[in-house]
């Protein structure tokens, strides 16, 4: 299968805007190095802003940048450049509704070694819930590349979702980036996936086929805004929906799914992080198996349903 | 504007503030009132600006870190010609231009939406970072409280401005003495400050943020400092409510309301 990686697809794409583009400034917190924003810095280094260890300051300062016509994007691990900077975002980029691109690296639990502290299980709950931004979760590195184009081109603040490792290039690469994609037909079974977890409920829509189950996989990769229209036109006809996700159950796919869907009636379960805090594990696979994210308990919810 | 000139002007800003403010409703009068003269000096004399044309490239941009004071510089673009001073009366009414705390979008003028405390400061130090790129020939001012200055991320971005050679911007620091519930020495003591600020990298002035002579003079030593290669700040030396002595040096008037009486003193008879 062929493989890809958002965080290098991203690097690459900053360089290609830097490039057509005089307005891209790019700021960093001391992880250039794995957020792979050290190319911009390279060429053009005085569009490029390194902040320090100091996230906060660095979303605030990025605000200040927007306000002179730039294009701003701030980079960290995820639960760095929304946690720790929530505060930022929400007074100085999403109520004023300023220019700003957040970029979360290594978002998830795809920092499987530095555990807990270094994983966001909740970045999509904190970004979903402010007004004016738009939530972009790429499903591969070719995704990543298009999502940072649009964002770039998008006057407004956007939020984007980077995984560390590499992954399986699932996405058709002539998709957008804000509507639902249909990656597999099928009418028994709809499964509404963000991210990494669309590869996987592929691999389950597979293992199910040989079952005699038809699976519709559903690429979701903005999750705001996400119209109640597209989920419920992307799920029409089947008789259960199952989302995945890698991310807490809470306030990501899952629940935006669920209000979506309000009123529907038929079965809905979610694969995703339950309402626990990650840890450290010898790779990235182990830690999503632990955690229930795989393409089995995909299958698992669905056998269940029907 | 000669000094004299600013001292009337402000005079009338804060018959202006007390006004908008009303009686027997809450308002930041206190440390609106404490930065007021140096805000005059600022918009009727430092600051090249254009209140036909907010968004003139080559303009000076005031950004107040503190926004609860914001409802002074409100009253200071009205005055200027912003906006009209009618809407002054809607203050913090429902769809009123004139939120409690300054929103850039509703306001000409207001260069960034602020109220949590830490953030302008931030803000406006990448503004100046992005107006050098550009080779603007503007500079940008932000006024922090020193309550404000327990903020930490101030700290973060006092180690940018220097970092950065941020020398197109200037902080001003309202230094009443005095935060929301109690004298600051009292209450989370952020003193010292020329010190600090001098360590973080600053060229520091200090100056008695209600003398007109010492204002302008110290406007002239920022503006000769551009070009060094460091921010600057204003160590502003205020008294909060300064100007209406019914709230003059007391927490009671950060964010309290006036009695009528109080209310009638402060429109009518001002102390400069």
């Amino acid at each position: 299968m062929k493989m890809s990686n958002m965080r290098m697809r991203y690097g690459q794409t900053l360089l290609e805007l830097g490039e057509e583009d005089p307005r891209i400034v790019v700021l960093e917190a001391d992880l250039g190095k794995s957020t792979q924003t050290f190319g911009f810095k390279s060429r053009f280094p005085e569009r490029y802003f390194e902040m320090g260890i100091a996230e906060a300051d660095m979303t605030a300062f990025a605000a200040g940048l927007s306000l002179t016509g730039k294009v701003a994007f701030t980079n960290s691990f995820a639960v760095f450049a929304l946690g720790r900077s929530y505060d930022p975002i929400r007074q100085d980029i999403a109520y004023p509704c300023l220019n700003v691109k957040i970029v979360g690296s290594s978002a998830g639990l795809s920092d499987y070694g530095d555990g807990s502290s270094h994983q966001s299980i909740d970045d999509l709950a904190l970004a979903r819930v402010l007004p004016n931004m738009t939530v972009l979760v790429p499903g591969d590195g070719e995704e990543a590349a298009r999502m940072t184009r649009w964002a770039a081109k998008h006057d407004g603040p956007v939020y984007l979702r980077i995984c560390r490792n590499d992954v399986p290039s699932v996405i058709p690469e002539d998709a957008g980036v804000l509507e639902p994609i249909v990656v597999r037909e099928g009418s028994d079974a709809a499964v509404l996936s963000a991210g990494i977890m669309t590869a996987r409920a592929l691999q389950a829509a597979e293992t199910l086929e040989k079952e005699g189950l038809q699976v519709r996989v559903i690429h979701v990769p903005c999750l705001k805004p996400l119209s109640d229209e597209a989920v419920r036109n992307a799920v029409a006809g089947v008789r259960a929906i199952v989302t995945a996700e890698e991310h807490s159950v809470i306030g990501g796919l899952s629940q935006a799914a669920a209000w979506a869907l309000r009123g529907d009636g038929r079965p809905l379960e979610a694969v995703a992080v339950q309402d626990v805090f990650g840890q450290s594990a010898q790779n990235a696979e182990v830690l999503l198996e632990h955690y229930g994210l795989t393409a089995e308990a995909i299958c698992r919810k669905i056998r269940f349903l029907l | 504007m000669n000094a004299e000139g600013l001292k009337q002007k402000a005079a009338q800003l804060r018959r202006d503030l007390a006004r908008m403010i009303g009686p027997g409703v809450p308002g930041h009068l206190g440390g609106s009132a404490s930065i007021m003269d140096i805000l005059t000096a600022l918009y009727y004399g430092e600051m090249n600006h254009r209140p036909e044309d907010p968004s003139w490239p080559d303009r000076d941009r005031l950004i107040f870190s503190k926004g609860h004071a914001g409802v002074a510089q409100y009253v200071a673009l009205a005055d200027c010609g912003y906006f009209p001073k009618e809407d002054l009366a809607t203050l913090k009414q429902l769809g009123s231009r004139l939120q409690g705390h300054p929103d850039m979008h509703r306001v000409p003028g207001i260069e960034m939406s602020t109220g949590s405390l830490g953030q302008g400061f931030s803000v406006a130090c990448g503004m100046a970072a992005g107006m050098k790129l550009d080779g603007l020939p503007g500079r940008v001012f932000t006024v922090v409280g020193d309550g404000e200055l327990a903020e930490g991320q101030i700290w973060e971005a006092a180690m940018a401005a220097s970092n950065f050679h941020l020398d197109n911007l200037v902080v001003i620091l309202d230094n009443n003495e005095i935060q929301a519930t109690d004298r600051i020495s009292a209450t989370f003591d952020t003193h010292p400050y020329p010190e600090k600020w001098a360590a973080f990298g600053f060229h520091v002035i200090e100056l008695n943020g209600h003398e007109f002579d010492e204002i302008l003079d110290a406007f002239t030593k920022a503006r000769a400092n551009r070009g060094s290669g460091k921010p600057t700040v204003l160590i502003a030396h205020t008294h909060k409510g300064q100007g209406f002595p019914f709230a003059l040096d007391t927490a009671a008037f950060h964010n309290g309301s006036m009695t009528p009486e109080q209310y009638a003193a402060a429109v009518g008879e001002v102390q400069a």
